[in-house]
């Protein structure tokens, strides 16, 4: 068996590089066909009515008016007669139309009667929640006396509201049918999976289903499950003898398809003399929607903290269920406890950082986490900039700095692929995982060239296709360890046969071979050697073949990182306006296999946290209980002026290095809320207590300071 | 856009009304269909077509396309599904986020907020139009080089948009950057890519070479 492992630095071809991403070509050009870009023969499109109502039952429909207008094809009822619904956005009917213009006609010839019943979307008022379930207290230490002869205690309510996913593409698929063969191009972050939940709702063997997915508009997190839209949209075809397809408008991808759970606590903490921190209560809430939510891991990073005392309730209310959302709870604790930290800090008069510093040793990971911070005080300036919440306020515009610390785990997920070498040269892996835009086939492309001393182009990837090996979901960051760690096995197996194939011709053993450059040649003699084609046809006539699979033997992946990041703002005193200037980022992520696509991970963290932290949020009416920005002009993202200037150094060296891959796609995104309030309330003089800071929030906090507000 | 839709088409038709789209629409109308489409004219006696399918032409990537859409067809919708021209993608579907931005003669517009037949006889560039993968225009290989796209799917309309902007202002500033990519939204987070292919103080090209 292969000694499985990742070359030292000296020897490595395409690992740590930054080639552009493979696909970048085909995507810049708009010739990448998504699965909502897929047009087969005979398409009809499909629509769906959702319930206008957060609660309400279904007292009847009409449907004739639909199913008798030309070019309809299919009205399918999805939740009938006796129903009943418990978020607005849910489905009720489905039509498949020869236009998607027909369909929607057809959806609004459609009437359903309901009994409107009481609603509840409104969960920051936990005290009117009709359902709150409240969790049974966790205590570690003595709480009460420690916070008795705690030298400082800060005391406050902090939180964040629902937000959603936003994927561009939204959620939906092509479904076609041959026969009882059912194929489907899902805008899926699970390939490998989709194919057996398909399956097992349609009441087929798995092995009917095929899942392609090429290419994909965004998931981040919310895309794992077919869905009802998609055995609906499956169905729909079934039916009608013809492909469908069928994409949630924007109103229903805003309101249904995907959400991060709210946080809210009442939060107390507690220092010593010499600024360490020596107790902890929060009493937090939240909600993920219908489900509730659960307790978000309090207190964050400093998981040691002593004199613990939490308490969580969950709060359902009438809306469509939350998902994962990069990094589920991180950011919601992140934020949570790093507000909390940062003011107690102000309390001790003492610099965050340093308060920070002095407490690294209840994290697991004190030593990555004071380099880092070392790294960014630096890059931002700290040292020069930074000043303490106490001063005069004599100007309009306002700068602060803030800082926040994340953690991630991030081992690689469960991983099969083929690698094939071809008698003529030619390398490909097949791998059931997606690349959801992280990079996932530049990467696979570059473990795979290395391992052959090839170039990228002289390899090929190919995935997303639940007809290849089966590859975990690209969730939890989890994707590129997998991937790469299971490509590295399968293509040093192969290369190995290639190896004892020639080395007889080369009169040397197989272990001396070597495969770099093209070639293949004595490790120690380049001379004594073939071309990489030359070699390859030492195979015969066949093709070889090698099987990969994570978890494996050899020390390819690992788990585990840490970050930090800082803020620098400006707040416009008289208006509320927070701009972010400038944010900074130091991660770590072990071994990196292409250095531009990991610093795209982060800066793309940054800034999605940069929305979060001044824009996004979800606005359930109290009165309709639907949501009033079930869109784009309301529901704001960040823009390219939002997002200030953006520095990020990741962390390399032996050091990270030997720890393997570990992954990227979520840890950057934790910090920014935390370290942007932060700096907030550096610049004013006052924690803002909720996200995002929007201009009415930094006002009412102004005002609530007796400020100029 | 409710009532219309039943089939009285009158909102639809008071749309039509008028100066720029009336004139669009006559230019682009073929001769010889031009007086059966437009079969009425309203009481101020503007011209009037539809609901039903009028033909029009317009060129789209070069090639003259001919084809029969109903007036409410948004040019988005008319370029995906009847002439599977999927470069331009549909995202907020209301004039928020452009990823449906296309140049229409030369000037760069919503694809989500035209109705198809404003654009007959206007020529129709899309991002597909623009370049291959084996021959990509500068501003492409530039969204390459600088890795500004993720998931990809904002970067058709933002290469589009792009591209109309540095044709405007080939060192566009901070108010001209804002101008003309302000209305084009990424969720993936590729603006610092984006913000190195256009320039601008502080982002000298980026880190373009690999």
């Amino acid at each position: 068996m292969a000694d499985y492992s990742w070359p030292e630095a000296d020897r490595r071809g395409q690992i740590g590089r930054r080639p552009a991403r493979l696909d970048g070509p085909v995507k810049s050009t708009g010739f990448a066909r998504y699965p909502s870009d897929q047009n087969p023969p005979g398409l009809l499109a499909a629509k769906i009515l959702t319930c206008p109502h957060a609660h309400a039952r279904i007292l009847g429909m009409e449907t004739s008016a639909a199913e008798a207008m030309p070019g309809v094809r299919v009205v399918h009822v999805i939740q009938g007669e006796g129903s009943e619904i418990q978020w607005a956005g849910d489905e009720v009917v489905a039509v498949a139309a020869e236009t998607e213009d027909i369909a929607r006609d057809a959806v609004r010839a459609i009437q359903v009667e309901y009994e409107v019943l009481p609603h509840f979307v409104t969960e920051e008022h936990r005290d009117r929640a009709p359902a709150a379930q409240p969790g049974s207290e966790r205590t570690d230490g003595d709480p009460d006396a420690a916070f008795a002869s705690a030298h400082r205690v800060v005391e406050q309510t902090l939180g964040m509201p629902q937000m959603a996913h936003m994927c561009l593409e939204p959620h939906g698929q092509v479904a076609a049918w041959d026969g009882d063969e059912l194929e489907v191009h899902a805008s899926t972050q699970a390939v490998s999976t989709l194919g057996g939940q398909f399956a097992s709702e349609l009441g087929i063997p798995a092995t009917q289903v095929r899942i392609r997915t090429e290419y994909m508009g965004g998931g981040f997190g919310s895309k794992f499950s077919p869905d009802r839209w998609g055995i609906v949209g499956a169905e729909l075809a079934r039916k009608a003898g013809a492909p469908v397809k069928l994409f949630l408008d924007r109103d229903q991808e805003v309101s249904v398809a995907g959400s991060r759970p709210s946080a809210f606590a009442r939060i107390r903490v507690a220092a010593d003399e010499q600024g360490k921190l020596v107790a902890w209560d929060s009493d937090s809430w939240g909600s993920g929607g219908l489900p509730g939510t659960g307790q978000t891991p309090l207190p964050y990073v400093f998981s040691r903290l002593p004199n613990r005392r939490l308490r969580h309730t969950s709060v359902p209310t009438n809306l469509a269920g939350s998902r994962a959302w990069r990094a589920p709870n991180h950011p919601q604790a992140c934020f949570l406890t790093m507000a909390s930290l940062d003011d107690l800090a102000d309390e001790l008069d003492l610099d965050p950082i340093d308060f920070l510093d002095r407490n690294l040793d209840l994290t697991g990971r004190a030593d990555v986490y004071r380099e880092e911070l070392g790294i960014a005080a630096e890059m931002a300036g700290w040292e020069e900039r930074w000043q303490p919440r106490k001063r005069s306020r004599d100007s309009a515009l306002q700068r602060g700095l803030g800082v926040s610390i994340h953690t991630w785990g991030g081992r690689g997920h469960s991983s099969n692929c083929d690698v094939t070498v071809h008698p003529d040269g030619a390398v490909e892996v097949r791998i059931g995982s997606q690349d959801i835009g992280t990079g996932t086939r530049t990467v696979v492309a570059q473990v795979l060239a290395e391992t052959f001393g090839l170039e990228l182009h002289q390899v090929r990837v190919s995935l997303g296709d639940n007809r290849f090996p089966q590859s975990g979901p690209s969730g939890g960051s989890s994707t590129v360890g997998g991937v790469s760690a299971s490509t590295r096995r399968a293509a040093q197996d192969a290369l190995g046969e290639v190896l004892a194939r020639v080395a007889p011709r080369l009169e040397a053993e197989p272990e001396q071979l070597k495969a770099a450059g093209g070639r293949v040649f004595v490790e120690g003699e380049p001379s004594r050697g073939m071309s990489w084609p030359e070699a390859a046809a030492q195979i015969g006539g066949a093709p070889v073949s090698a099987r990969g699979r994570n978890p494996g033997p050899g020390r390819l992946i690992s788990s585990g990182v840490g970050g930090v990041q800082i803020a620098e703002v400006e707040v416009d005193m008289d208006t509320g306006v927070v701009r972010v200037e400038r944010m900074v980022a130091v991660q770590d992520c072990g071994l990196i296999i292409n250095r531009r696509l990991a610093e795209s991970q982060v800066y793309g963290g940054l800034i999605m946290g940069v929305g979060y932290a001044l824009f996004e949020e979800w606005i359930p009416d109290p009165v309709t209980g639907r949501l009033l920005n079930a869109d784009m002009e309301f529901y704001k993202l960040a823009g390219l002026m939002d997002v200030g200037s953006l520095e990020v150094h990741m962390m390399t060296g032996p050091a990270y290095d030997e720890r393997g891959v570990i992954g990227l796609g979520e840890p950057p995104v934790i910090s920014p809320g935390a370290a942007i309030s932060n700096a907030v309330a550096n610049a004013i003089g006052v924690r803002v207590p909720y996200l995002p800071l929007t201009p009415d929030r930094v006002l009412d906090a102004l005002a609530a300071d007796g400020g100029v507000a | 856009m409710s009532d219309d839709a039943k089939g009285s088409g009158l909102s639809r038709r008071s749309f039509l009304r008028g100066g720029a789209a009336g004139t669009a629409l006559a230019a682009g109308l073929l001769p010889e269909d031009a007086a059966a489409a437009v079969a009425a004219t309203d009481a101020e006696g503007a011209p009037t077509v539809g609901p039903g399918a009028v033909e029009i032409e317009l060129e789209v990537n070069g090639v003259a396309r001919r084809l029969e859409v109903e007036p409410r067809v948004t040019l988005l919708d008319g370029l995906r599904d009847r002439l599977d021209v999927t470069g331009p993608k549909r995202v907020c579907d209301r004039g928020t986020c452009g990823a449906c931005t296309v140049l229409e003669d030369g000037r760069p517009i919503y694809a989500c907020c035209r109705l198809m037949i404003e654009s007959a006889g206007r020529s129709i560039k899309t991002v597909e139009g623009l370049g291959s993968p084996d021959a990509m225009h500068e501003v492409q290989q530039a969204f390459v080089d600088n890795d500004a796209q993720q998931c990809g799917y904002c970067t058709p309309g933002f290469v589009v948009a792009t591209v109309a902007l540095l044709a405007r202002s080939p060192a566009p500033t901070e108010q001209e950057v804002e101008a003309g990519l302000g209305g084009n939204f990424c969720r993936c987070g590729t603006y610092k890519g984006i913000r190195a292919v256009v320039g601008g103080p502080g982002e000298s090209g980026g880190d373009g070479v690999g």
